[in-house]
């Protein structure tokens, strides 16, 4: 094995990638924070209290699932499941919510905001601020409080604002924006947790190494059930969170592929689709530089996907840097090849994921017959499918 | 010297203060921004900061974001903003124009090439507002080398090591930032302004303009007798806003706002 990785720098660069390109307002708040995250990530008394929480409150450790019956179907690869849907609140996003949240708290701070797409983070966030007794607010494009109202109803119940973001494309990135225009006006009592491995350091680094407990478990889990690393791992990525989280601890791996699928919505040729790594172009949005969708005058492109949580014209920097070096492929599904992906594993697996999770899911099934039967491939099943029932049964003309 | 440096100390010279609007290019319309330009000047302004539409402003408020988006539904664009800036710049050879804008779109272009643009439309600052000085030393030598200012914001929350920092990087002025928040909110506080002022004027010798929140002539006179220069943005816009269909009454209006600013501002000088 070569040099151990080691991404990113203490400027938060992962090559060209990453860094800090916030308003000057915001430079204190994030340097407070990296401050925070350097010293509690080392202090035995809070990972003794965040490893309480992920197994008593969370549920943790989560499954690794050998789905036989789909694998046998699909003639190749043995499939593995990370059933990162069982947490609680139903996807990876509360093993990061509960991190940063015990952060807030250490630093003092009494108000929580966040930005959701799916509503995933959004509820995570709502839950464990709750728990803390912390207010919350909760940014959420409009078009994404439409399509995903059971999530919006969720966090109301559990105390949140939900603040509806009209706008731009009235997206996730908006939702973002708001977010960020909130934290620069409240920067003194409000902790802003981001979703995803995104914006400026050290949110890309905090927030992988706050879901890599699902690529560590994933590891003892393979090694334990088979005896041997897996050959292949398989995530979706939009901002990319579940997708780093469970490939990190294998970079060092070589042997183990690595696939981080994005969302190629009507086509990537349609130019309607969620895919900044395999159409886009590097740039600078949200605090950070990484591969963005946008045109030539450096406009943030609208992007478009079946599924919220992907719906995203930037991706972690992380991501941008493994892909520039290789370490990881990026593929694309678009929204019909993902929806096969769905009612394939709820038929095969009687297991139903959610619209971002059944992307990784499309791709494995184009994965899993080009290898041999003795090969492993742990596909992260990074959230349930209840919130997208109203999604799913409008797409197909059902009237709940 | 650059035309920035020289208006500051000609001002300073004779005890008055700048008065810097702030226009988004191509709102309401491209046409309308290089007349509006003049018409400013006119009305006694000594530096005009022009806004660079971007998709995503994190750092504006609702009024600066809806100019934005009104200018980008013309297709502009930061290569369209130069061609504005150099067209003004073809019957004024004094006032220093500085862009204001995101990284993003300087980026799209590549350094190199907006700081040859900006060179050629004869642009005096740049100020980027999501590239602090850790992370601006490339595009900043650049523009440098061309006799650009890379202009620098300060917050209430800056450090006085942050500042020095500032004085280091930063050339033309410094941007004095309020309000925790984003362009157009609330009031500021002038004795919390004042505080701060001091904090920054022990730590730089570049002038100090102090932006955000600057809504009339009453705030424009108190924040003139704190700093070097007083930024008026939002409530400019409010005016183009107010008049979208005619254009010529919200100059009109913006004109009449800025005359009596200036008034104010050396009434204040002179008292």
């Amino acid at each position: 094995m070569t040099e151990k990785y080691n991404m990113p720098d203490e400027r938060g660069h992962f090559g060209p990638y990453g860094g800090i390109f916030v308003a000057e307002t915001l430079i204190p708040p994030v340097q407070e924070l990296n401050a925070a995250y350097q010293r509690y990530m080392n202090d035995p008394e809070f990972i003794a209290e965040m490893d309480a929480d992920l197994q008593h409150y969370v549920g943790r450790p989560s499954p690794l699932y050998h789905a036989e019956r789909w694998s046998n179907e699909l003639g190749g690869a043995q499939i593995y499941l990370k059933r990162e849907d069982l947490n609680h609140t139903g996807s990876h996003k509360i093993n990061n919510t509960v991190g940063q949240a015990l952060l807030a708290k250490r630093m003092g701070k009494t108000r929580i905001i966040a930005e959701t797409g799916a509503g995933q983070h959004g509820v995570a966030t709502a839950t464990v601020a709750a728990r803390l007794g912390l207010e919350c607010v909760v940014y959420m494009g409009s078009v994404d409080v439409a399509r995903q109202s059971l999530n919006v109803y969720r966090m109301k119940l559990l105390g949140a604002t939900v603040i509806a973001v009209e706008s731009g494309s009235k997206t996730l990135k908006d939702a973002l924006n708001e977010a960020l225009r909130d934290w620069v006006t409240n920067v003194d009592n409000t902790f802003y947790i981001i979703g995803t491995v995104a914006g400026p350091h050290p949110y890309p680094a905090m927030v992988r190494d706050f879901q890599a407990i699902i690529g560590r478990e994933a590891r003892q889990q393979c090694l334990e059930q088979t005896g041997r690393l897996p050959d292949a791992l398989v995530a979706c990525v939009g901002g990319g969170s579940n997708a780093i989280g469970l490939f990190h601890p294998f970079i060092d791996d070589a042997s183990v592929k690595m696939y981080g699928v994005e969302a190629a919505g009507d086509g990537i040729e349609t130019g309607r689709h969620s895919a900044p790594l395999s159409a886009g172009r590097p740039g600078v949005l949200h605090g950070n530089r990484t591969y963005l969708m946008s045109d030539d005058d450096g406009e943030i492109i609208e992007t478009h996907s079946i599924s919220a949580g992907l719906d995203y014209p930037g991706v972690g920097p992380e991501h941008s840097w493994l892909k520039d070096t290789g370490r990881a492929q990026y593929p694309n599904i678009t929204d019909n090849e993902a929806l096969e992906g769905f009612h394939a594993l709820t038929l095969m697996e009687g297991i139903i994921p959610a619209l971002e999770s059944s992307h990784a899911m499309a791709y494995a099934m184009k994965l899993a017959p080009t290898m041999r039967k003795d090969q492993i491939i742990i596909i992260n099943l990074s959230g349930r499918g209840d919130k997208d029932m109203q999604t799913m049964a409008k797409r197909e003309g059902i009237e709940l | 010297m650059s035309r920035l440096a020289a208006t500051f100390e000609a001002l300073a010279k004779t005890g008055r203060k700048a008065l810097i609007p702030f226009i988004t290019a191509g709102d309401p319309h491209p046409n309308f921004t290089v007349a509006m330009m003049h018409a400013m000047v006119e009305a006694g302004v000594d530096v005009i900061e022009l806004g660079v539409p971007f998709s995503d402003p994190v750092a504006d408020g609702p009024v600066i974001q809806r100019a934005s988006e009104r200018a980008l539904a013309h297709k502009m664009s930061l290569r369209r903003t130069l061609d504005i800036a150099g067209e003004f710049r073809k019957t004024n050879q004094q006032t220093p124009v500085v862009l204001m804008g995101y990284l993003n779109p300087i980026e799209a272009m590549s350094y190199e090439g907006f700081a040859n643009a900006a060179q050629r439309a004869d642009i005096d600052g740049v100020l980027t507002v999501d590239l602090p000085p850790e992370e601006a030393k490339e595009c900043s030598d650049l523009l440098k080398e061309r006799g650009i200012d890379p202009i620098f914001l300060l917050a209430p929350n800056s450090s006085d090591e942050r500042i020095k920092k500032m004085d280091e990087v930063g050339s033309g002025y410094l941007y004095y930032v309020s309000l925790k928040g984003v362009t157009g909110a609330g009031h500021l506080n002038i004795a919390d302004v004042e505080n701060k002022l001091q904090q920054i004027k022990q730590n730089t010798r570049l002038p100090v303009a102090i932006g955000f929140g600057v809504k009339d002539a009453e705030t424009a006179k108190n924040v003139g007798n704190i700093g070097d220069g007083v930024v008026v943005g939002s409530a400019l816009i409010s005016k183009i806003e107010a008049h979208l269909d005619e254009p010529e009454l919200a100059k009109n209006e913006i004109v009449m706002l800025l005359t009596a600013m200036r008034l104010a501002l050396d009434n204040q000088s002179a008292s």
